[in-house]
């Protein structure tokens, strides 16, 4: 349990950030800072929140609520290919539903779990800004548009 | 194609946002030319006379906004741009940031001189991944070529752009909550007065304007005022980016000059329905915006004093094209959740609102509705109606009411059938899909 690994070589990057904003917005870092702990490790821990705390001297609350109230921010690990798919609007009315089951069918999980192999999250996410190129299905970070269910066949076989 | 194009003026190639291609296009030319022989009031008169309206959804004078800015109050003043852009069906801020990122840029440092703003940030909705990077290059190229920082382009002007990345709120698309969340803060909105024109970010005096307003500021004044309310109508100066989905045969952002006829829009320029098949409605601006009958479409125009008086709206631009045959109850059930899921909470009205509409309808999905239900949606939806410090707990209401009262028998045919008039569609003919994304 004691062997979690500490973010504190991200301080001379959190420093860099720090200089473009004025003198006093300190606050205004804790979403980047946290974002950055996140794409490091995977999600943010409780170490992580220690950290942020004493960095910026923010209230720990504040941390915290950011954390909850921001649906990108993760208090677990998820797995290695995290698969969000919108159900909003436009991405219905283009087949999201039916993409959703296909993927919930094929993976074997439902949205919200990760397989047990720790390869894949599935999770239903809204409006990502992508509805001209509807349904969307956000890999990672990296947005796969116009998706069909042969698409997505293709692209469940080259993660692995 | 409908009317002049302001924005999108130049042909998209993969390399056509870099700063030397913009530059060899005339960019920041216009930033030259106001830092060397303009004052900041010259400015702020230019824009105010050229009478552009928000672009992000609420259509405020932008000039009026600005104008409350007192340039000798010795206090820094922010500027934010809103790129949190998450109203379902809305997709053109995302053009802009991708394929012209320098407009926004250079666009932004006039009016920060306008404004007389040291610090400038642009929040940016943190799903967006492509439109950040693309963004954040040209913020980057800019500092190297001395068009951010101290002293831009030789002259005593010096400002900073940041790219404030959210993190997943629908609500910190509201001017308020956005500036909360630049604090690093959860993403309240605050109640008003005061104007975060007199106390926003940080308590200083704040200017929020979405991108695509702010993206047209180099416009306006390149063109001059005078120029630039020669496109578009007296009451609405300038285009709009549309971005067009659902059941539509040809998606994407479209430039349309305001005063364009909308029926010819929807038909030629985007090639009708998906599949040959009728219009059932559109939804014109944002999903919050009330949905309009092929009937309300074929004469209106496209432009604000039009589209409200057949009582809807040009809202963010977020333009959804619904075929015959959908069901409008699964429709507005999808919309519920979204708004039950991006309540941030803090209202009561809208917190719980949201929750007893998002749990009526699934009721009457699950065909276990009652036939009061219709009414209680439509009473609870306007008591949210002006008691909640943003906006969101009205927008969810006037969608509501807007599909209840155009397809109240569809309501009425689930509850007293416990199934769809529709057969439940949202998509048309899967196989013509299918063969649309081949």
């Amino acid at each position: 349990m004691n062997t979690i690994v500490s973010m504190h070589h991200l301080l001379p990057e959190f420093e860099k950030m720090k200089r473009r904003y004025p003198a006093g917005f300190e606050s205004s870092l804790t979403l980047p800072c946290l974002r950055r702990i996140q794409q490091e490790r995977g999600y943010v821990a409780e170490e992580d929140i220690d950290l942020v705390v004493e960095y910026l001297g923010v209230p720990r609350i504040q941390v915290e609520e950011v954390l909850s109230f921001y649906t990108q921010y993760r208090r677990k690990p998820v797995g290695r290919w995290h698969l969000q798919a919108c159900r909003n609007v436009s991405c219905s009315m283009r087949g999201a539903e039916r993409m959703i089951d296909h993927l919930a069918k094929r993976l074997g999980i439902q949205p919200g779990q990760t397989t047990a192999d720790g390869c894949f999250t599935l999770d239903h996410v809204e409006c990502l800004g992508s509805c001209g190129t509807a349904p969307v299905v956000i890999v990672n970070e990296t947005y796969h548009e116009n998706m069909t269910v042969e698409r997505l066949d293709a692209l469940l076989g080259e993660l692995k | 194609m409908s009317g002049r194009k302001l924005l999108m003026s130049f042909p998209v190639t993969p390399t056509s946002h870099l700063l030397a291609e913009v530059r060899a296009r005339g960019g920041y030319q216009t930033l030259q030319r106001v830092l060397t022989s303009m004052t900041p009031e010259q400015v702020t008169k230019e824009v105010t006379a050229a009478g552009i309206l928000g672009h992000g959804g609420a259509a405020f004078p932008v000039g009026r906004k600005w104008s409350v800015i007192h340039l000798n109050d010795s206090q820094p003043h922010y500027l934010c741009a809103n790129a949190d852009e998450g109203e379902p069906g809305t997709f053109k801020d995302r053009w802009i940031l991708e394929n012209s990122p320098h407009q926004l840029v250079e666009s932004m440092l006039i009016a920060a001189y306008a404004l007389q703003v040291r610090n400038a940030f642009v929040y940016i909705r943190g799903e967006f991944d492509l439109p950040y990077r693309r963004l954040q290059g040209a913020v980057d190229e800019a500092y190297e070529a001395g068009l951010l920082g101290e002293k831009i382009l030789g002259t005593d002007f010096s400002c900073d752009l940041v790219v404030y990345r959210g993190a997943g709120s629908y609500v910190c698309g509201e001017a308020s909550a956005l500036i909360t969340s630049i604090e690093g803060k959860k993403g309240y909105p605050r109640n008003r007065p005061p104007r975060l024109t007199v106390r926003g970010l940080y308590q200083r005096p704040t200017v929020i304007n979405n991108v695509e307003t702010l993206s047209n500021i180099e416009i306006i004044v390149r063109m001059g005022a005078e120029e630039f309310r020669k496109v578009g109508v007296a009451k609405s100066p300038g285009t709009q980016l549309v971005s067009i989905s659902g059941h539509v045969a040809k998606p994407g952002v479209y430039e349309l000059e305001y005063g364009t006829p909308l029926a010819k829009f929807i038909y030629e320029d985007c090639g009708g329905v998906l599949g040959g098949k009728k219009l059932k409605c559109i939804i014109p601006g944002g999903i919050s915006t009330k949905v309009l009958t092929d009937a309300d479409i074929a004469t209106v125009t496209y432009d604000h004093k039009a589209m409200e008086a057949v009582g809807s709206q040009v809202g963010s631009g977020g333009m959804v094209v619904i075929a015959e045959g959908t069901c409008m109850v699964r429709l507005l059930q999808v919309m519920l959740r979204f708004y039950h899921h991006e309540s941030c909470g803090q209202c009561t009205p809208c917190r719980e609102g949201m929750g007893w509409l998002h749990r009526i309808i699934d009721g009457i999905v699950a065909g276990r509705g009652r036939p009061e239900d219709i009414d209680a949606m439509v009473r609870i939806s306007e008591a949210n109606d002006g008691t909640t410090i943003c906006g969101m707990g009205d927008a969810a209401g006037f969608a509501t009411v807007g599909i209840i009262a155009k397809y109240r028998d569809e309501f009425e045919y689930y509850i007293a059938n416990g199934r769809s008039k529709c057969g439940g569609r949202l998509e048309v003919d899967v196989a013509e899909q299918e063969a649309a994304h081949a």
